[in-house]
């Protein structure tokens, strides 16, 4: 997979306007969308549900009614740090699947952290502290499958999936044996006050998160496309050769790569419980990185399309949330929905090539 | 051209012929009309350098291409080979280059690969006939052994007993000992004398003289895509190896009455006394298991000199030139620019300094090929202003390089954000040639500039490299082709295993030199 697949096809149509590019793009986009939903509805008949019914409930609470616009929002702020931290890695050529671990010890290490910090310094400092501090302890955790991917070329999907397991259960281990706070019943760390958070936009329930993770997606999109550092991590992506024939560290690189990476995964975990959690139960996991993937391919990498896909991921899944309550369509339906968009999207582009290519024949 | 003789009357008839093939891409012949006749108990060996056409003319006998103009007759009828499939039921097998086994299955598995898959596999049946095979062979071979524990030459061995299998009447080996140990080599060549005396048909590909004359019943020689001479069984018993030797270099390197490269250059000799600009000093890197590496290269290269290097590709000519552009650390050894010892400095700070590299893998290495062409005349500047300031991408000033760049070198390009992997062989080439002639450059290393390129591409380059020593630059012209070192060189280096075998003036006696010294005779 190629990062620069959405300029290659772009290019692939060098007598149509500009404009025609775009529109379609955009249908090859949105087809599969729509498509994917009617099949879903599909599923839902078969389940008995009415889809109209489901949808409508599904766009009601996540987009239109007051609460669930503002929960769809601050859901958003993690996924968006993920978003960037996963565009970084995927265009340098770098596939990190370690998301989720990244993500749950940051989230452990800022639990932890800010309370205890919270008691002896003002609040805005302690969650400064925390958030750089679980910031770090993500980049060292990404470290291992960074070295051996630089200097032993060790394929970093197997170590970075790898890694994740053992991430989750290290975080486990410390939420149960080593940050475990004492004055309650369930095992979970202690936990921020409300007050002491990151503080939430004006008058809403939405944490100013929202702002910090659009920041560092547009700022991820501006660095890849418009700095001499981002064009030499496309560079090592696109062609690795060609990188160390032009003298490129692809070693310094690589391991840049996975610390910006891991570092914005690990952002997220502390941007989540900062700002809305206050702290961790064990075993919690939302595995938020394995269902961002797939937005930021739908998103073709680009930072801004990104937003779009992560704003309807969060109103689907906290739409879906709502509906599993009310019509009894299980939560895990919003993954289905997210698969089946994906498998379409890769047929239409299957034609799409396939039409390409005879055109050009 | 050597005319077959048509004193053959003993001879059977032809089991492939191709009349007047040709075969084209984009910029470049590969093959152009060449006519082949492959006869039951010959091996019929083709030789040629890279790029000679070789490698196409397998492909459509093999059914993965498709001539342009000319027909293949098999049997005398013309018949076109559709697909790889076509041509296994057409009796030709190919083995190519690199083993094509499963490395993961045993040998038998490897050998049962193919059968339609509703079939149980007949394992016994085909122990039988395998031993059967390997005994009138004289071979030995574990059925049960897994592939990737077999050594090259029997994986090669393996594919050869696949061909047999099939009832091939037609084995082509393509460049099937280039990855054998020299006692390999022996025993596969011993092998295809002892399928030839059972009738069969063989196509040996090389581009190594001695096994030609060893091994071949006939010889064809391919040159830029056409045939330049075909020595045949009645000249090959007639007279020695090292006369046969000769007569092949002659054809593979001599000088053709219609070549192209015609353009002289009077060669300059530089006084002895003159500063070098570029002096390497006993320069080595430990061979790998592809490479030769390099042993002790020693030279000088003088402001306004053009030193080729000539010998058979793959004798360390690449690693020369990504150890002294800085790609690949020598193991030891010097290299002085304008006196100033650079070995330890990084590519960046070589380019800086003036040593350039163009590399012979234009889109493997030298681009980027989903870049914009802009982009890619930066590619080694990343980060250096004007183009960038404190880290920001100044586009309009990377827009308006590009367009002087592709006016001042005539590449033809839908625009500069057009990727550059959409352009022909011969513009990408002089993308490569713009970004490092750009700025300060004082000694140049080419890699094959003018591979693969069609004609007109090829002179404008070689018009240029003799441009970039006029104006007083050391060029390094690494070239597989000699009469484009002859043509243009003041001295020539030969390389081979490694080596500098010698390096002689470019002297009217220089053709016979050089041709001596890469075949390892001394000059």
């Amino acid at each position: 997979m190629s990062s620069e697949t959405g300029s290659a096809t772009h290019g692939q149509m060098p007598l149509k306007k500009p404009g025609s590019a775009i529109a379609h793009r955009l249908v090859l986009t949105i087809g599969p969308i729509l498509i994917a939903l009617i099949l879903g509805g599909l599923i839902l008949l078969a389940l008995g549900v009415d889809p109209i019914k489901y949808y409508g409930y599904v766009i009601q609470r996540g987009l239109l009614s007051p609460t669930g616009i503002q929960q769809t929002l601050t859901r958003m702020a993690p996924l968006l740090f993920l978003a960037a931290g996963l565009i970084v890695a995927f265009r340098a050529g770098v596939w990190n699947l370690g998301a989720d671990g990244q993500f749950l010890l940051a989230a452990v290490i800022a639990a932890a952290s800010a309370p205890y910090l919270a008691d002896f310094m003002p609040s805005w400092l302690a969650v400064i502290i925390a958030f750089v501090l679980s910031t770090a302890v993500a980049v060292i955790w990404s470290l291992v499958p960074a070295l051996l991917r630089a200097y032993q070329g060790v394929n970093e999907i197997i170590t970075t999936l790898m890694m994740t397991f053992l991430g989750v259960s290290l975080a486990n281990v410390l939420v149960k044996l080593v940050f475990l706070d004492p004055s309650t019943t369930v095992p979970q760390t202690r936990t921020l006050p409300v007050a002491d958070r990151l503080p939430r936009l004006f008058d809403t329930t939405i944490s100013s998160g929202l702002i910090f993770g659009l920041i560092a997606i547009v700022a991820v999109h501006l660095m890849m496309t418009r700095t001499a550092f981002g064009l030499k991590l496309r560079i090592v992506g696109a062609n690795t050769r060609a990188a160390i024939h032009s003298g490129l560290s692809v070693p310094h690189l690589t391991v840049a790569v996975f610390a910006l990476s891991a570092g914005l995964c690990g952002m997220a975990g502390a941007i989540d419980i900062l700002g809305v959690q206050g702290n961790v139960r064990a075993d919690w996991n939302p595995a938020y990185g394995l269902t961002v993937i797939p937005m930021v391919f739908l998103a073709r990498f680009n930072g801004f399309a990104s937003i779009a896909f992560v704003l309807l991921l969060s109103v689907l899944s906290i739409g879906g949330e709502s509906a599993a309550r009310r019509l009894g369509v299980p939560t895990v339906f919003t993954l289905l929905l997210v698969a089946i968009v994906l498998i379409v999207l890769a047929i239409a582009e299957y034609i799409d090539h396939r039409h390409n290519q005879a055109a050009k024949a | 051209m050597v005319p077959p003789s048509a004193s053959n009357q003993a001879e059977q008839p032809a089991i492939i012929s191709l009349e007047g093939v040709t075969k084209r891409f984009p910029g470049v012949i590969a093959n152009d009309s060449v006519n082949l006749e492959i006869r039951p108990g010959e091996v019929h060996v083709l030789l040629g350098e890279n790029g000679a056409g070789k490698s196409t003319l397998i492909g459509m006998l093999s059914g993965l291409q498709q001539p342009d103009a000319g027909r293949i007759l098999i049997d005398g009828k013309p018949t076109p080979i559709l697909s790889p499939r076509h041509a296994l039921s057409l009796g030709i097998g190919t083995v190519f280059q690199h083993a094509m086994l499963v490395p993961g299955l045993t040998v038998a598995e490897n050998l049962l690969l193919g059968e339609p898959w509703w079939r149980l596999p007949k394992k016994e049946a085909l122990r039988e006939k395998v031993t059967a095979l390997a005994d009138s062979l004289g071979v030995r071979i574990d059925l049960d052994a897994v592939a990737s524990q077999l050594s090259l030459g029997e994986q090669q061995f393996v594919e050869i007993l696949r061909a047999l299998l099939r009832d091939s009447r037609v084995l082509i080996l393509d460049e099937s000992t280039s990855m054998l140990t020299p006692s390999g080599v022996e025993e596969l060549g011993a092998l295809m004398r002892r399928l030839v005396e059972r009738g069969l048909a063989i196509v040996f590909i090389t581009h190594k003289l001695r096994e030609a004359a060893a091994f071949g019943d006939r010889i064809s020689v391919l040159k830029l895509g056409r045939k330049v001479s075909e020595i045949s069984p009645e000249r090959f018993r007639s007279v020695g190896e090292d006369e046969l030797i000769g007569e092949i270099v002659e054809a593979m390197f001599g000088k053709q009455h219609d070549d192209p490269d015609a353009a002289n250059r009077s060669p300059n000799i530089f006084p002895v006394e003159t500063p070098a600009i570029l002096s390497v000093d006993n320069l080595t890197l430990a061979p790998s298991a592809t490479t030769p590496g390099l042993a002790g290269i020693s030279f000088e290269l003088r402001p306004g000199e053009l030193l080729g290097i000539a010998g058979i590709d793959g004798n360390g000519q690449k690693q020369l030139a990504e150890v002294l552009s800085g790609q690949e650390k020598a193991s030891g050894g010097r290299i002085l620019l304008e006196n100033r010892p650079i070995e330890r400095l990084s590519v960046g700070e070589r380019r800086d300094l003036g040593l350039r590299y163009l590399t012979d893998d234009r889109l493997g290495e030298g681009t980027v090929g989903t870049f914009a062409v802009s982009v890619n005349f930066l590619l080694k500047q990343i980060d250096h202003p004007p183009f960038w300031k404190k880290g920001i991408e100044q586009s309009g000033l990377i827009e308006r390089h590009a367009v002087q760049l592709m006016s001042e070198y005539d590449v033809r390009a839908p625009g500069s954000q057009t990727p550059v992997g959409r352009l022909s062989g011969g513009n990408i080439q002089k993308v490569l040639l713009a970004r490092e002639l750009a700025g300060g450059a004082k000694v140049v290393i080419f890699n094959k500039p003018t591979y693969g390129l069609d004609l007109a591409n090829t002179l404008a380059i070689r018009q240029r490299i003799l441009d970039i020593a006029a104006e007083g630059k050391g060029v390094l012209l690494i070239s597989t082709d000699l009469e484009e070192l002859l043509g243009i060189c003041d001295r020539i280096a030969v390389m081979d295993a490694g080596k500098l075998t010698g390096i002689v003036d470019n002297s009217p006696t220089a053709r016979t030199d050089v041709g001596r010294l890469m075949i390892g005779l001394a000059a």
